[in-house]
């Protein structure tokens, strides 16, 4: 007998296989388009004064036709704090999956980071004591101070990851000891600060998406515009990152170089986001894991699957925070770590298969 | 047909030297070598030094290759928890440096891998749930999948059972062969290099103390010496080289 036999029994050609789950990833990045749609138009809708669904894509697809002070609640008001649920979910999102990848560690996001705890610091030195780390206009000195402070920790910590010697799990306990730094700072500000600008600093560390307008939505689109296509132009070495980076050097990959230009990248992502709306957690944590279940890691479709999850979390979680409490809208940090995180359990418990 | 030759190879990490001095006759296409010696004589750094991985002195020559990225390497395999299937997981290794958008052709190839190696059927499986002789195979494949003409292998049959060992070697073989690649496999099943492998380097202590055709190199003394065992080499009923392992040393 020929000692070379086939390792196991002979099948079809998979080819058709690979095939059908690229149909079926489609498929699902379809839908959660609409959900998104959907769960935007129900955004719009609701509020102070409230519209169906029918005026709100009437007043979407022909501004014209309506009248003048819905076309001014929905474009001039509501439009700008949806949008910006979008692009901040979605900018959060991408942020904690490119971490999780690239750090190989589920726990991975802004947060664990401390970059959103940098973000805050910088934004309690604006609220308590009007400090201004950069000269600004009034307007923009808490989210610019905010910026400031997450690219300095994002900053921080890339520096020391360039060290010889330092491994993702040592990237990871920086990040961790970042927050702790910061938080410890944050106290020392509310212990010093008037009890007015405790209570403000407090809000904003709530996150909130009111403080969203059309420029600052422009800014994180922008920014969030420029980044996907450098993240996606690194798709297959990405998801050849989640093999090891014995795996990833061996396929031609510098893990190493990698790690750096993405964490810069997605520190940015993070950074903008959390100067503008405050610190949301969850959505760079929940986002990619949700992403992950349902479409695997090959970045072609996690990618953009991680951007559709954030932002159809936040985007939800806007939605729930203007029905909880009829007339007051609860500060969406609060909304999507209250009803995401008992939600992300229930996924994470009932799915069958291994998520990481 | 392609040609491998190392001229004076060293590489160090730090200060600490690993490879000194490493020069070999040129090995060609067709041929599977293994690369053999104990534990850290710095088997899996020299394969990183041919590979640019590692930087140092000497020259690593490649003649005669027709494509741009002609080497293609599978490290010791370390396991994954990526959620990807095991086709994917060969998909991309199959993608690493070329354009977002799969061809068709790419998808030939990864069926040809699987094919070679015999496990289509672990295609839809993900790779986290694969036993680690699975993983092994599918990390061969990803090696395969780039269409190497020169191949190098860390220990690839260390998580597989026997009859899995005897058939990845023999596929490998049959694969140099057919495809004039030449296999480089550092091994520590000594009588699986007598009887599978062409030409056989001994490095020791990160020095080539040994390297030529592989009944050559692997005797009796090399054994004692730098295995530290016993060992005779007889031909079996078939008349193959056949080893004997007494005692250790």
């Amino acid at each position: 007998m020929s000692t070379e036999t086939a390792l196991s029994t002979a099948a079809p050609k998979e080819g058709g296989f690979y095939r059908a789950l690229v149909i079926k990833r489609q498929l699902i990045l379809a839908a959660l388009t609409l959900a998104l749609a959907l769960s935007l138009c129900f955004d719009l809708a609701l509020g102070p004064a409230r519209y169906g669904l029918g005026q709100v894509i009437t007043a979407l697809l022909t501004p014209d036709v309506v009248s003048e002070p819905v076309r001014v609640i929905l474009w001039e008001i509501r439009m700008p704090v949806a949008l910006m649920a979008l692009v901040v979910g979605a900018s959060l999102s991408i942020a904690g999956a490119q971490m999780q990848t690239i750090l190989s560690n589920p726990l991975a996001s802004p947060f664990t980071l401390g970059i959103s705890a940098g973000a805050s610091f910088g934004a309690a030195l604006a609220l308590a004591f009007g400090v201004s780390l950069v000269p600004t206009a009034v307007d923009y000195i808490i989210p610019i101070n905010a910026f400031v402070m997450a690219m300095l920790t994002a900053g921080a910590i890339h520096l020391l990851s360039m060290r010889r010697g330092v491994t993702i799990e040592t990237i990871v306990l920086l990040g961790i000891a970042m927050v702790f730094i910061f938080n410890s700072l944050m106290a020392l500000i509310q212990f010093f600060a008037s009890q007015q600008a405790v209570s403000a600093v407090v809000f904003w560390t709530m996150g909130s998406l009111t403080k969203a307008t059309w420029s600052k939505l422009w800014i994180a689109l922008g920014v969030l515009a420029v980044i996907l296509p450098l993240l996606a132009r690194h798709g297959w070495a990405l998801t050849a990152m989640r093999m090891g980076d014995a795996k990833a050097e061996s396929l031609g990959v510098n893990p190493r170089a990698l790690r750096l230009e993405v964490l810069v990248l997605v520190s940015l992502l993070a950074a903008i986001s959390v100067a503008f709306v405050g610190t949301i957690g969850f959505i760079g944590l929940v986002g990619p894991h949700i992403a992950r279940m349902l479409l695997g890691e090959d970045q072609r479709f996690f990618l953009p699957g991680s951007a559709l999850c954030g932002a159809l979390i936040l985007s939800v979680g806007s939605v729930l925070s203007k029905i909880i409490l009829p007339g007051t809208i609860i500060p969406i940090g609060i909304i999507t770590s209250l009803v995401g995180i008992p939600f992300f359990l229930f996924l994470v418990l009932r799915h069958k298969k291994a998520s990481w | 047909m392609v040609t491998l030759t190392l001229e004076h190879l060293s590489a160090h990490y730090g200060r600490r030297q690993i490879l000194s001095e490493i020069t070999t006759p040129t090995f060609a296409g067709g041929q599977i070598v293994s690369l053999l010696g104990p534990n850290a004589a710095g088997k899996s750094t020299l394969f990183r030094r041919i590979l640019g991985l590692l930087k140092g002195g000497g020259e690593v020559r490649i003649e005669g290759a027709t494509s741009e990225r002609p080497v293609a390497y599978m490290p010791q395999e370390t396991g994954s928890t990526a959620v990807l299937t095991v086709y994917e997981s060969v998909l991309l290794a199959r993608m690493q440096g070329r354009s977002l958008k799969v061809q068709p052709e790419d998808l030939r190839e990864v069926d040809r891998a699987l094919e070679d190696l015999g496990i289509e059927t672990l295609s839809k499986r993900d790779i986290g749930d694969l036993s680690g002789g699975q993983r092994q195979l599918v990390s061969a494949a990803q090696a395969l999948v780039q269409a190497p003409e020169i191949l190098l292998l860390d220990e690839p049959t260390s998580a597989l059972d026997l009859h899995r060992q005897i058939s990845l070697l023999s596929i490998l073989r049959r694969l140099a062969r057919e495809r004039e690649m030449l296999v480089i496999a550092s091994l520590h099943d000594i009588g699986h290099a007598l009887r599978f492998t062409d030409q056989a380097m001994v490095l020791e202590n990160g020095q080539l103390v040994a390297c030529g055709t592989t009944e050559q190199v692997v005797t009796p003394t090399l054994l004692r010496h730098v295995f530290q065992v016993d060992a005779r080499i007889e031909p079996c009923s078939m008349g193959r080289p056949q080893l004997i392992v007494e005692a250790a040393v």
